[in-house]
């Protein structure tokens, strides 16, 4: 029992914080132009086709049945990406370096931190890079009107628990991957989820078998919650896409601490 | 004598089915110097990590500062300083802000740890280079480095891992001479090294390991003592003639050693044995009287060099 109270002790230290600020002062050495080019992909996304296509495409169907802009259907859709795409990137690539290559886990756990701060603190950046764009993202969509009600100013809040979601879950795979060959999985995931989970059209073009599939990733459930906010048609699904995401932060973090320990403290 | 800060009794790691330390028992008294010596892979870095409480050990006793490791682990981190064996400073971080932010992770306030990383600056000479990038450094800046960010938190036990490794002469000496300026100052210090010079220079005490077990143990004088002859002569041969010339010369010294590329005969009385050598008419290429080293302990205990 003792011994049980001992290990949970060493996990988490409350300091989180400390992990947070190292993260911070380092992002002044990194290159910012890599930084910034994440935030544009999306808005180019959104120009070229959002106007361009929408233009012969005219209204689209929400899948509560509202009727908007192709425009306005799409950037949403974006939106999620953008939070996804910040997030994601933080969490594997620059954590996957850090994990082998800078070996700073390892020294910030011979410190009184535990997996958990570590964990936690890294996801928080991550977060924070999914929040920095798509909040930016947010202001384009202002100033096109693509944001058509009220509640559009909701998306921001669920834009960081997407992010926070993608963040812990993209940190736990990370910490199984071995070389970087393996982190081009991530890629090979996350292109066609991108272009499959109802981004650029409605899921009802798809089969049932292939809308359950759509519907059991991530992405939809995002773009799904985002688009509902800001188009203003929303049904009781939200509460679903928010338990999705509320699940995928737990096994993410739970996962990730556990394999912290592992590595660093076997 | 005052309680020991470390105490392991029949102290066991295994990795699946590799054992890396197979029961080993030492103490470590406060302001105590001591060293772990032995080749690449003789369980002196995990019985450091054990120590350092980053790992679990799988059986036998282990006490750190009167505190296990098990059930203590963040308690104890927080009284040691540690300095790994491949530096990993935190390379997106300037000279001065490496200290600042490993400060943070032990939760210590910010004023304390400005004052103190620049004490910890001029102690490692690196006073002039705090706004360098860790990348423009030397390899023995950076591990003087390791070394002040590993006291920032003014551990009452210092532990290094092969301090020295990799370094040029100059940059050692002056890394000891740092590491002797902090045993002057009572901090207790725990090192593994496979270099005799670096054990003979730092050490108070030391313990000889091979295979996840201790050879010997005692200072590096008493070990030399004990398992060696006061000189040593070295002779070379030429590599096809040193084991033939090995039958001609034997009884010659207390004892010999045939190594690829020279023989080692100890003695006493360096000097007296090579003339007792020249008089069978053997002419070594080169030869070389020198006093016995921990290497030559090491060779007595298990039969091999210690750099491999």
């Amino acid at each position: 029992m003792t011994a049980l109270a001992g290990r949970t002790r060493g996990l988490y230290a409350g300091n989180t914080r400390a992990v947070v600020a190292r993260g911070l002062l380092a992002t002044k050495s990194n290159n910012w132009l890599i930084i910034v080019s994440g935030f544009f992909e999306p808005v180019f996304y959104l120009l070229s086709l959002g106007i361009g296509f929408g233009a012969i495409v005219g209204t689209v169907q929400t899948s509560t049945g509202a009727e908007v802009p192709y425009a306005a259907f799409i950037a949403p859709a974006l939106l999620a990406v953008s939070a996804m795409n910040g997030a994601v990137y933080d969490s594997t690539w620059n954590v996957f370096f850090k994990l082998h290559y800078a070996k700073l886990y390892q020294g910030m756990l011979t410190t009184t931190l535990g997996p958990l701060d570590v964990a936690l603190g890294e996801i928080m950046l991550a977060l924070l890079r999914g929040a920095l764009y798509a909040s930016g993202f947010m202001i384009i969509m202002q100033v096109l009107g693509l944001n058509l009600s009220w509640t559009a100013i909701l998306a921001l809040p669920a834009v960081l628990i997407i992010a926070f979601g993608f963040a812990s879950l993209g940190m736990a795979i990370t910490s199984y991957l071995k070389t970087f060959q393996q982190m081009d999985w991530v890629n090979f995931v996350m292109l066609p989820m991108f272009l499959f989970s109802a981004t650029f059209y409605p899921i009802s073009v798809y089969p049932q078998a292939i809308q359950w599939i759509i519907q059991a990733l991530p992405l939809w459930h995002g773009v799904e919650l985002i688009r509902g906010f800001t188009t203003g048609s929303l049904d009781a699904m939200v509460w679903v896409h928010l338990g999705y995401f509320g699940l995928m932060i737990g096994i993410g973090i739970l996962v990730t601490t556990r394999r912290l320990r592992k590595l660093f403290l076997n | 004598m005052p309680a020991p800060v470390i105490t392991a009794s029949s102290l066991v790691k295994k990795y699946d089915d590799f054992t890396a330390v197979a029961g080993i028992d030492f103490d470590v008294a406060p302001g105590e110097s001591f060293g772990l010596l032995g080749p690449n892979g003789a369980g002196k870095s995990t019985t450091m990590r054990m120590i350092g409480a980053v790992s679990t050990r799988t059986s036998g006793e282990l006490s750190i500062l009167g505190l296990d490791p098990n059930l203590h682990g963040p308690d104890i981190r927080s009284q040691l300083g540690v300095v790994p064996q491949q530096d990993n400073l935190d390379l997106d971080l300037r000279v001065r802000d490496n200290l600042l932010v490993y400060g943070r992770y032990f939760g210590l306030p910010r004023t304390q740890i400005a004052e103190r990383a620049d004490e910890l600056l001029e102690f490692a000479q690196l006073s002039d280079r705090k706004a360098a990038k860790v990348d423009e450094l030397s390899g023995g800046m950076k591990r003087r480095l390791t070394i002040a960010r590993a006291l920032i938190n003014d551990p009452r036990i210092l532990l290094l891992d092969e301090p020295t490794t990799g370094l040029d002469p100059q940059a050692r000496h002056i890394l000891w001479d740092r590491l002797f300026r902090l045993k002057e100052r009572g901090t207790t210090l725990v090192l593994t090294t496979h270099y005799m010079d670096e054990a003979e220079q730092l050490c108070d005490r030391l313990v000889v390991v091979d295979k996840g077990q201790i050879m010997a143990e005692g200072s590096p004088a008493s070990l030399i003592r004990e398992y060696s002859s006061r000189e040593v002569l070295e002779v070379r041969f030429g590599s096809d003639k040193n084991s033939e010339a090995a039958e001609r010369v034997a009884g010659i010294g207390e004892r010999i050693e045939v190594l690829p590329d020279r023989l080692l005969i100890y003695s006493n009385n360096g000097e007296a044995e090579l003339e007792k050598i020249t008089k069978l008419g053997l002419h070594p290429i080169t030869s070389l009287v020198r006093r016995s080293s921990l290497e030559d302990v090491f060779l007595r205990l298990t039969g091999r060099s210690l750099i491999e």
